[in-house]
């Protein structure tokens, strides 16, 4: 016998405007599934218990990949294996991609839900039965954050591997609701808070991402346990955007597996900006991220560790983009 | 022309190969009878309480609900051991750990069984808990067994042979650390299930995913009440053990109990978290070691502190104690010798036996003290273990009998293989090799329960057309031991392995072996069938001989035939002879037996660690550490293993992989830790198993010592080969980066915080401090054998 | 909650299946269609055991819908190689010792099926690569690994 799925009602649109009308016509215990790998698992451990899900597997225009105005724009139902498999995703982005979890689990994720990811804890992602030991947390329907019990807030990590890099990239997200949609950075769909990390509202879908073609390197780096499977300890994008030879106009660095958003790092951008990429500006700008940022312990090995190990992923990614040479140009591949 | 062929020493898939890779084995979760219903167990949210009241009325009202039962319907404590009797299938009026089972119910489906278990109704009184060794020895609190406040001590001991602070004192050097092993679990891939049914003429079968089904038989019986023989219990092939299906379960007995009360067939498959709470995982052990030695590097002697954490209930765990202790002796000659351990008990799930019961851990701190004491004594690693060896057909301090050792040949293998000599200490900073040996039980000399019965027993039938069937008890828990059994037979029989069938794991059919544990089968079973397989062949010659009119001696059983030795041509086929057997005795059938020589040596708890032959291992492992990350890549590992002989070659050198596998796992990632009461991670996300990225090639070297009184000369490879995995990592690590991690798992933050600590001038060590204040009982001292002694 | 009679199409054969909307693919296949040969370690995605093809790719079936698998191709274990012929995955893996207590089996040898179908000579690399998500707790993969390795040396089967 098999661990089952909470009941539900299956509803599965095949088209957008099909599915924004069931999601704002759903009450709040409605649900979207694309690849369901983060809500299934979510379900089983009753950690949410949908009235209704509506399945996005058939909703063809959000998904597939292509190429224009100067942009590439991937679907929100694309899958990861696609995404790592295409050669119009730059590469940076592709690589990201595969280091999410395992190869079959990327068989079924979107790059939408990997964005919309929620955000995991050690008192949360847990089986129902230990949580009721344990005593429910706040993002559970408790009142106490067990990370950080005198907080009045949710302290539960952001997690995706894709958001440091597409951020870093300069990604905007599309979102449509019944009512309209609107293009935001896809910065600005995060907020710093593990209970409410998404500033969307529930009755908007994130249609498709869309990947501005400007000359920059970027590159993304993940601490793990285990080659797959396992989330990051602690990840890390970078971007330079080059304006002329050498001198970078924007710089950025994004941190994933700390926060419940996905953290840019301003101090050491700013000094990147100032300094220039060297290999003595690197090791200063990795130990101003350090500093300036915290970690809880929330996840795997602990917050001591974790903090340990910013200034090495920042310095690591760091390094990675002044050794990478190639440009990353929106029609090049490599397979 | 017949080739006479032989089958022990070939590579040989296993015989059920075909089946696995075709999906077609029915595990215990495959099994389906009509009509049955879902069982599920309510498990305690407290981790130490008293039990008021259990109202089910309400849950069995609900529609679907077919039968719940608690505490009450089963009141007889049982455990595997007959020396700790502790445990209720379903708590009777005391909760002990977070997750134990306090109902049980079962209902035609599975959403109707798990709405039915939220709507019991306990009342709980919840008690102080017990949650750590420290407190369960220093502090006074609720007794978890027993009534009023104390120390939370299960067993301890304390045995001296020789004179270990005399010899302590004319020591050159002494080392004296102190290291943590911290709880790790099976992990097996398949998740426990029984299926039990209950016929109108009273007779209950259960179908378990069980490494030991003689021992569920017995708990049965003695649980419900029933006579053995209307008790039938199937152990179904097991998606792995590795002693996490080695007790008998509650869901076992619920199942049971379930379907006799409702006539219908009940099923229990356990979620991945309930495997964490009821695997009796791996023993937290805190060691302190001290040892001496002399100026030319020989121990003089060891004092030995053992503290164990055991969780809730005794399931193995007094035996695990002693083999903290026992151990220690099989590999280097130790003179003088004091071992002093205590386990306690703490509210957290019990645990038990896995791979190497109670050994890994002590292994782990004897090998990385070796290192140690062989830099401050300058002589160097491989020449500080050569020289301080056990020798073959000998005794331990301890009284252990020692027979075939090929530990020698291991470590001298190895080091040739990996280029030992000429990397160690030598590589560019950030690469490490580091070694370390091994030795392991070929099964427990005594079963769990006393008894002068046989260990193991095989019977051989014959039918008229010439096939043979072999029965026996041992479960196939993925080792290989039904290809085992046919592998002896086959060979004795001149026959090949496909030729036979084997009907194993079940209680009503084959005839006993106490189970799949203490890396017994092989030489127990094995020479059970052996002596099964000695007897029909014995029948058929002599029917045979007397036919041809020719001497038994000059007979040979080989290619399905008998004939005159040098003459393939003569004589007739297998199945004419056995035509001709029957005609003449009847029924061909036979039956063979293994019993344990007498090992016990002259003392109180020396029926642990004594076993009828012992295997060695050694290994070297190759690694590179990430100074900054503190994450450790293993680059590569050679193991040599005595087993004695191998009767299969292509299964030995799995079992050896298997083995690596699961100490790299070890060693670097996997934990089973607490956060207080509650599990920091039952998932197979937070406990880490290694997957195919991790693994590192495995140079595997057999070597043979070929024991004389293993079936062909085999010993044990099922548990040995993990033992020197870990501390060959520790050693590495330390040659790779210069810092001493004295607690397992490795994890990186470790590495890191030792590695920081270094850099500040402070220590280069990471690992426990001390240990607790606990006073060990009077010391038993035991006359060592002849030649032990202060030297 | 409604039940409702699908048809998915499994080893090659239409299935109707009278199935809840929430039944992952896992359980249809197991509980309903007798298709035992997928395993299951953990239901949550964390141990591959449960992998079957779906239109040739593997896919936990532990994680999927089986609502969503309509109108697509599912293989599994039972539908690979015939009786006559099994898959010469299956025949390397027994020989090989690939399989200790065989509970991962199933899953290994169908996600290695679906990388001998996309991937012409898969490296060493390549297949650990493709296996990381499925843990095998008996063997350190050593004998998995070369199982696949010889079957990819023969070509294109
Ligand atoms: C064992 C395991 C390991 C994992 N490891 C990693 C890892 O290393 N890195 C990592 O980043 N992730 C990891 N994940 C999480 C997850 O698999 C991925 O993030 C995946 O990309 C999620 O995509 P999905 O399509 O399956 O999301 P779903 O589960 O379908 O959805 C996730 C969330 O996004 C919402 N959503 C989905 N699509 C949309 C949309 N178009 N518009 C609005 N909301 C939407 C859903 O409602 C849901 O709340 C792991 C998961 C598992 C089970
Ligand atoms: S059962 Fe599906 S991944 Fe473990
Ligand atoms: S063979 Fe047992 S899990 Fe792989």
């Amino acid at each position: 016998m098999t661990t089952h799925l909470p009941t539900f009602d299956y509803r599965r649109p095949t088209s957008l405007g099909e599915a924004v009308r069931l999601i704002s016509s759903g009450g709040s215990s409605t649900v979207v599934m694309a690849g369901g790998t983060d809500l299934v698992p979510k379900m089983k451990r009753r950690q949410l218990t949908p009235s209704t899900v509506i399945s996005l597997s058939r909703v063809t225009e959000m998904q597939g990949i292509r190429y224009q105005d100067g942009a590439t724009t991937i679907g929100s139902g694309t899958l990861l294996r696609e995404v790592v498999a295409s050669r119009l995703v730059p590469e940076p982005l592709r690589l990201a991609a595969a280091t999410v979890a395992s190869p079959h689990v990327r068989n079924t994720a979107t790059i939408g839900g990997n964005l919309c990811l929620d955000t995991r804890c050690n008192y949360i992602d847990m089986p129902e039965g230990w949580r009721i030991a344990n005593g429910h947390c706040l993002k559970d329907g408790g009142d106490t954050c067990w990370v950080a019990p005198r907080q009045e807030r949710c302290w539960a990590v952001h997690a995706s591997d894709v958001s440091p890099i597409a951020i870093a990239m300069h990604t905007n997200v599309r979102l449509v609701s019944e009512t309209g949609e609107r293009i935001i950075p896809l910065e600005d769909l995060y907020a710093n808070d593990g209970i409410n990390n998404l500033t969307k509202r529930r009755d908007e879908l994130l249609v498709e991402l869309k990947i501005p073609s400007i000359e920059m390197r970027a590159s993304y780096y993940k601490l793990r346990r285990r080659g797959a499977i396992d989330f990051a300890l602690v990840g890390a994008a970078a971007s330079f955007a080059l304006e002329e030879a050498g001198s970078a106009e924007d710089v950025r660095i994004v941190l994933t597996g700390i926060a419940s958003a996905p953290v840019r790092v301003f101090e050491a951008e700013q000094f990147l900006v100032a300094e220039g990429l060297s290999p003595g500006s690197i090791v200063e700008a990795a130990g101003i991220a350090g500093s300036c940022v915290r970690t809880q312990d929330n996840t795997d090995l602990g917050s001591r560790y974790r903090k340990w190990m910013i200034p090495v992923a920042v310095q690591r990614v760091l390094e990675g983009l002044a050794m990478n040479t190639n440009e990353r140009s929106a029609d090049r591949g490599t397979d | 022309m017949v080739s006479p062929h032989l089958v022990v020493g070939e590579r040989h898939p296993r015989l059920d190969a075909m089946d696995q890779t075709r999906g077609a084995v029915i595990y215990a979760d495959d099994v389906a009878p009509p009509g049955v219903l879902v069982g599920r167990l309510l498990r305690s949210p407290h981790a130490h309480a008293s039990v008021v009241r259990i109202d089910t009325t309400h849950a069995q009202a609900l529609d679907g609900v077919i039968g719940i039962i608690t505490g009450e319907d089963l009141p007889t404590r049982y455990g595997i051991l007959p020396i700790s009797q502790d445990e209720y299938a379903l708590a009777l009026d005391t909760v002990r750990y977070v997750g134990e089972p306090v109902a049980a119910i079962a209902a035609t489906s599975a959403t109707v069984a798990e709405r039915a278990l939220a709507l019991i109704e306990v009342e709980y009184e919840a008690m102080a808990s017990t949650l750590s060794l420290r407190a369960a020895l220093e502090e006074e609190l609720p007794l978890l067994h027993g009534d009023g406040v104390g120390r939370n001590v299960h067993r301890s001991v304390a045995l001296e042979f020789g004179d270990v602070d005399g010899a302590l004192r004319s020591s050159h050097h002494i080392e004296e650390d102190v290291f943590f092993f911290r709880g790790n679990t099976h992990a097996a891939l398949e998740a426990h299930s029984a299926t039990a049914s209950y016929s109108p003429q009273g007779k209950l079968t259960l179908t378990s995913s069980t490494q030991v089904p003689h021992y569920v038989h017995r708990t049965l019986e003695k649980v419900l009440g029933l006579p053995s023989g209307k008790i039938r219990v199937i152990a179904a092939p097991v998606g792995g053990g590795f002693g996490g299906k080695t007790d008998p379960f509650s869901h076992e007995i619920a199942a049971a109990k379930l379907a006799m009360l409702t006539g219908r067939p009940v099923k229990f498959t356990l979620s991945r978290e309930e495997v964490f709470y009821t695997h009796r995982g791996r023993h937290p052990v805190l060691m302190w070691l001290k040892t001496g030695f002399s100026a030319d590097g020989n121990i003089t002697a060891v004092h030995f502190r053992s503290f164990l954490d055991g969780g809730a209930y005794g399931s193995y765990g007094v035996a695990t104690l002693y083999y903290t202790g026992a151990l220690q002796a099989t590999t280097y000659r130790i003179p003088n010798y004091r071992f002093e351990g205590v386990r306690a008990f703490t509210n957290k799930p019990p645990c038990g036996p896995k791979r190497g019961n109670g050994t890994p851990q002590p292994r782990f701190a004897i090998e990385c003290q070796l290192d140690k004491a062989s830099e401050a004594l300058g002589i160097d690693p491989v020449a500080l273990r050569l020289r301080n060896l056990v020798e073959p057909y000998s005794s331990t301090v301890n009284h252990l009998r020692i027979t075939s050792s090929g530990l020698k040949e291991c470590i001298e293998r190895v080091v040739a293989a990996s280029d030992f000599d000429a990397r160690h200490g030598r590589l560019a900073d950030g690469r490490g090799i580091g070694i370390a040996v091994g030795s392991y039980m070929s099964g427990a000399g005594l079963p769990i329960y006393w008894n002068d019965m046989p260990q193991s027993e095989v019977e051989i039938r014959v039918d008229r057309g010439g096939g043979v069937t072999v029965l026996s008890m041992a479960a196939d828990i993925g080792q290989g031991s039904t290809s085992m059994l046919a592998t002896v037979v086959a060979h004795r029989l001149g026959l090949r392995m496909e030729d036979l069938n084997l009907v194993t794991g079940d209680t009503d059919l084959t005839p006993i072996d106490l189970g799949s544990y203490s890396s017994r089968v092989t030489f127990m079973a094995g020479n059970a069938a052996l002596d099964a397989a000695t007897a029909v062949r014995q029948q058929i010659l002599s029917v045979v001989g007397r036919k041809l009119e020719v001497d038994v001696a000059d007979l040979e059983l080989a290619g399905a035939r008998v004939f005159v030795r040098g003459d393939e041509e003569s004589g007739m086929s297998w199945s004419e002879a056995v035509q001709l057997t029957i005609a003449s005795d009847g029924p061909l059938l036979a039956t063979g037996s293994y019993r344990a020589p007498e090992l016990a040596g002259p003392y109180r708890g020396s029926g642990v660690g004594i076993s009828p032959a012992y295997s060695y291992s050694a290994c070297v492992v190759l690694l590179a550490c990430d100074r900054d990350t503190g994450m450790v890549e293993i680059e590569r590992v050679w193991l040599a293993h005595d087993v004695g002989k191998a009767l299969n070659p292509l299964l030995v050198e799995g079992q050896i992989e298997g083995g690596v596998y699961m100490g790299l796992g070890e060693a670097l990632f996997e934990e089973q830790s607490f956060r207080g009461a509650h599990h920091r991670g039952p998932s197979l996300l937070d406990y880490k198993i290694p997957t195919a990225l991790e693994m590192p090639p495995v140079e595997t070297i057999i070597v043979e010592s070929d024991d004389p009184e293993g079936p062909y000369g085999a010993k044990e490879v099922g548990q040995g080969p993990l033992l020197p995995v870990i501390p060959a990592v520790a050693n590495a690590i330390h040659d790779a980066i210069g810092v001493r991690i004295d607690e397992v798992p490795i994890t990186p933050d470790k590495v890191v915080a030792a590695l920081r600590s270094a850099e500040r001038g402070r220590s280069t060590r990471f690992g426990p401090s001390g240990v607790p204040a606990f006073e060990f009982p009077e010391i038993t001292r035991v006359e060592p054998p002849v030649g032990f002694g202060v030297t | 909650m409604s039940e409702r009679i699908v048809t998915l199409s499994v080893n090659g054969e239409p299935r109707s299946v009278i199935m809840p909307d929430n039944a992952t693919l896992l359980e249809i296949l197991r509980d309903h269609l007798e298709l035992t040969g997928t395993k299951h370690g953990c239901d949550l995605g964390e141990c591959g055991a449960c992998a079957v093809l779906v239109d040739g790719v593997p896919v936990l079936s532990c994680l999927v819908l089986a609502r969503d698998t309509e109108d697509h191709q599912i293989t599994t274990i039972e539908g690979l190689g015939n009786g006559a012929a099994p898959d010469p995955l299956q025949v390397a893996f027994a020989e090989f010792g690939a399989a200790q207590c065989g509970y991962c089996t199933p899953a290994m040898v169908i996600t290695a099926r679906a990388l001998l179908d996309g991937h012409g000579s898969p490296s060493e690399e390549d297949i650990r690569a493709a296996i990381a998500g499925n843990l095998c707790r008996c063997t350190g993969y050593i004998k998995i690994i070369e199982a696949i390795e010889s079957v990819a040396s023969m070509g294109p089967t």
